[in-house]
């Protein structure tokens, strides 16, 4: 098979020089009236296949895209995102047809004398203007949801979580009852002290170390995030949020799931995706099936398994939050 | 510049010429040997992504000691897209696209016998060349070339601890680009200098053909951008090899923590993408001027709104240095700061829109010869348009936090910028190839070429936009450890016949380019009717562009199709035929347009 398939390639090439020489023999350099017109009709031919693949990919590449936002903040990010799409989307196809549309309309010939048309204010004050005029309403609502994203300051009672990033894992601490983190330095680090807390900190004692995150339904997250070695990049694409994690400072970020993991696998966006993926999974003869969870994964180039830096999120009701982290020991309790 | 003929050898010639033509070519020649290097890199890690961990004895044959039974290593998988963007940012979109056209066409549209400094020009392409050959030798340093992203974000690309490639590969890379800033500050001074000086009498800067505009805009850029780079450079140079604590603080990497306190990566972004958004436009303007020129050429009309686009030149260089953060949103520095780059960010829109409605504007009406150039122009706004819009997206802050770093991203800058600055290369050098080599280029071949890189451009990064609207991250190995992007490798392998049928279609264009250098049909001296100065120079190079004295300038450059009464088109043409040389002097009670 391999074989017959390299022959092929052998006798692709080979009629391709053969072509290109037989080609290259012909002396006509510059465009005539016949070719106008042949590249005017292809131009044609091009935006038909690009409109189909453009529409295509708008139709049928839904089922691929992320769901609705799973966190509060986030619903902004997709109305906002909606309306931008709609209006590059219906920019995309007016200015696209022109352009083909145009070089076939226009292509040259001996009879046609093109029309001597160098300047109009009128119409340059036009398309300054209303491109501005759109761009600051989109900028102002982008710039209202950002503030409203990044803004961690008004929050009730969050629930303060340290995520912790290294190559190539991610560990998370909850602050505990005191709800206040320890301090944290690569100084500390040993044993199983493995995200570097100074014990000596009386807010430190309390903490709770993990390996997989869960959070309650409906409360403020605020996430702290820590690096140790390289840059890395908390990304949870589900909850519309991601930041940086830079080796020597503290980044933020906040946000309020708003489904549970479960709520989340009854949505049908979700559940159409999962159908997508599983059929692919079986065709590949994979016996484990796909379960919808939220992830975090690492969106910042930070080494050889970059590709394969993730912890797993579950979103659950308070009361099962709240018996889940009773169960985790204190810092205090390990770290003698 | 030199009127006194000494007696030319081979090497004062072909090799270390100052005459800017031969200069533009040993840019292009270099420009596309590297510009080969990383076509076939980005085919190597395509095939990675579309079937991963796939045994495929191409991957054995090239990677050597980093591969595994023909499947690429994941350390190098990295190392390919780091040397691709770089290779191809730099050298192949920077030097190779503004340093043909620039060194070709500045003393030749603006009447000058020659650059200000013929020797700087040569020293340029030079420097240029060794950090080339550099580049290309840190490709076979025994722990692999550079591999922390092309954008080298330290600390990855600080500690060989962190990735093999930063070690001797990231210093060679450094010192690349350190060679690579040197040779391109001296040839922008150059460039600047020449506009400003050397203008043949009647050029005013009112008159200056589009392309020049946008060559001398560029150059300034260069000039204010590229020495940051420099420093960023050197402290990532101090960092990595004399234990300064620039970039770096707090780190704890293999057993233990190393010594380095109070610095911040977050500096170390600010100053890489003060030069690296401007970088993006010092990549675009030369295409955006070049294509400005062949369409209205080719339309054989005016460039719709000739004022409107220098304004829009200037309006895009200025804001391009002062929107560096939108690279940033997420990095960790004030949020405040966010704000601030996504509204200069979104105004940048503005007059790149109304550049793209003038290009459309011109097309109108027009009397359009579909010459390959013409086509590469025509897509080059296309792309330009697509690749632009999702810009609106990806500068919006808010948006910008959930698909910063995805594919979204790569496949917005690749039509933006990538695609786009290349369609405007490639329309350079069918449409100049006369000039450069006296012989003309096969358009049959041509319009192949054409056809084929438009489609496969698009099969490549429309799909992949939705990819990254999936949420899959760039700079991954393989997806195969996340079940959630299992649906999206068909589309990946979709993406990867595209980018292998554009790959190799790319050989028509070298073998067109190739063998028309010495089998082309011979040019004549206007092939295109175009009404720029470059056109008034015999066909066989001289030294000093024209045999007697400078042409003098009476008109801007263009002249198309203007007619005895402005505002009939049916009236005959006032010069008898469409287009009006710029040396033409006006008729008595001719407009001045």
């Amino acid at each position: 098979m391999l074989a017959l398939f390299y022959i092929f390639i052998g006798i692709a090439i080979g009629v391709s020089f053969w072509q290109i020489t037989r080609i290259m023999n012909l002396r006509d350099v510059i465009a005539t009236d016949e070719d106008n017109r042949k590249q005017g009709k292809y131009s044609l031919w091009f935006m038909a296949f690009f409109y189909a693949m453009m529409i295509y990919c708008l139709i049928f590449m839904n089922v691929i895209m992320l769901p609705e936002s799973a966190s509060i903040e986030g619903e902004h990010d997709d109305i906002l995102f909606n309306i931008t799409f709609w209006l590059i989307g219906i920019v995309q196809f007016i200015m696209q047809f022109l352009i083909f549309y145009f070089t076939f309309k226009y292509r040259g010939s001996k009879e046609r004398k093109a029309k001597f048309y160098a300047d109009s204010h009128k119409l340059e004050m036009i398309w300054t203007i209303i491109p501005a005029v759109v761009l600051v309403v989109l900028v102002s609502y982008g710039l209202w949801q950002w503030n409203n994203v990044m803004d961690l300051s008004d929050a009730e009672d969050p629930i303060v979580i340290e995520v912790y990033s290294q190559q190539f894992r991610w560990d998370a601490r909850y602050a505990g009852e005191d709800n206040t983190l320890g301090l944290g330095n690569v100084n500390y680090i040993k044993g199983i002290n493995t995200m570097g807390v100074d014990m000596s900190d009386k807010n430190a004692s309390d903490d709770k170390q993990v390996t997989e995150l869960y959070l309650p339904k409906g409360r403020k997250i605020h996430f702290k995030f820590r690096s140790q070695d390289v840059l890395h990049s908390a990304y949870m694409p589900h909850f519309r949020a991601q930041m940086n994690c830079v080796p020597g400072m503290v980044t933020e970020f906040g946000f309020t799931p708003k489904f549970t993991t479960e709520e989340m696998r009854q949505n049908p966006e979700v559940i159409a995706k999962t159908i997508g993926i599983n059929k692919i999974r079986k065709s590949k003869g994979e016996e484990e099936l796909y379960e919808f969870n939220y992830l975090l994964l690492c969106n910042k180039i930070c080494g050889a398994s970059h590709y394969n830096m993730q912890m797993k999120i579950t979103v659950v009701e308070q009361e099962d939050y709240d018996e889940w982290i009773a169960e985790q020991p204190t810092l205090a309790s390990i770290i003698k | 510049m030199s009127e006194h003929h000494h007696k030319e050898t081979f090497v004062t010639k072909y090799i270390f010429s100052q005459d800017h033509k031969m200069i533009s070519k040993q840019f292009l020649v270099t420009g596309m040997f590297m510009g080969m290097i990383a076509v076939f890199m980005s085919m190597l890690f395509r095939l990675q992504i579309a079937w991963p961990e796939t045994s495929f004895t191409i991957i054995e044959a090239f990677l050597g000691s980093h591969q595994t039974n023909g499947v690429m290593d994941p350390d190098f998988y990295l190392a390919l897209v780091t040397i691709h963007g770089t290779i191809m940012v730099f050298f192949v979109l920077t030097a190779g696209l503004s340093g043909t056209f620039s060194n070709l066409l500045i003393p030749l549209q603006i009447g000058a016998r020659d650059m200000a400094s013929g020797f700087l020009n040569m020293i340029s392409y030079w420097l240029f060349f060794v950090s080339s050959v550099i580049m290309v030798i840190s490709l076979f340093v025994e722990a692999g070339p550079a591999s922390a992203g092309w954008t080298i974000y330290p600390p990855l690309s600080a500690l060989p601890q962190a990735i093999p490639g930063s070690g001797a590969g990231m210093t060679l890379w450094l010192v690349s680009m350190a060679i690579f800033v040197a040779s391109s500050l001296i040839g922008a001074l150059n460039y600047i200098v020449t506009i400003f000086n050397l203008r043949t009498k009647g050029m005013k800067m009112t008159r200056l053909p589009l392309t020049m505009w946008a060559f001398f805009i560029t150059a300034i850029i260069g000039v204010v951008s590229f020495p940051v780079l420099l420093s960023a450079a050197l402290l990532l140079i101090f960092d990595r090899s004399f234990g300064t604590s620039f970039y770096l603080s707090d780190i704890f990497i293999s057993g233990e923590v190393l010594h380095y306190q109070g610095g911040s990566p977050v500096l170390f972004e600010h100053l890489f993408w003060f030069l690296g958004h401007p970088e993006v436009y010092i990549v675009l303007l030369p295409a955006l001027g070049i294509t400005s020129e062949i369409i209205s050429t080719n339309s054989r009309k005016p460039i719709f709104g000739y004022r409107a686009m220098i304004m829009s030149i200037m309006a895009i260089a200025f804001l391009s240095t002062i929107v560096w953060g939108h690279h940033m949103f997420i990095s960790g520095m004030n949020p405040f700061l966010g704000s601030v780059f996504t509204f200069t960010t979104l105004l940048i829109a503005i007059p790149s829109a109304v550049k793209a409605f003038n290009y459309i504007t011109t097309l109108w009406k027009g009397n359009l010869q579909l010459n390959p150039a013409m086509l590469f122009s025509i897509g080059l706004v296309s792309t330009f348009v697509t690749g632009g819009l999702t810009g609106l997206v990806l500068g919006d802050s808010a948006l910008d936090i959930n698909i910063h770093d995805t594919y979204f991203v790569v496949a917005h800058f690749h039509l933006v910028m990538g695609v786009s600055a290349i369609f405007g290369m490639y329309a350079g050098i069918y449409h100049w190839f006369p000039k450069m080599y006296g012989r003309m280029m096969n358009k049959t071949l041509g319009y192949w070429h054409f056809w084929i890189t438009i489609i496969c451009a698009y099969g490549v990064f429309w799909p992949m936009h939705f990819i990254g609207l999936a949420g899959l991250p760039r700079r991954y190995y393989s997806n195969t450890a996340f079940p959630m992007f299992d649906d999206l490798l068909q589309i990946n392998v979709v993406i990867t016949l595209f980018a292998l049928v554009g790959g190799i279609a790319q050989i028509i264009f070298i073998a067109n380019f190739f063998i028309s250098m010495y089998r082309g049909a011979k040019a004549t001296q206007n092939p295109w009717k175009s009404n720029t100065l470059e056109w008034t120079t015999p066909v066989e190079h001289i030294h000093g562009n024209w045999p007697g004295k400078i042409p003098e300038v009476h008109r801007w450059a263009y002249d198309y199709s203007k007619r005895v009464d402005a505002n009939d088109d049916d009236s005959d043409y006032l010069h008898g035929q469409d287009f009006v040389l710029q040396t033409t002097p006006l008729l008595e009670g001719e407009e001045q347009s």
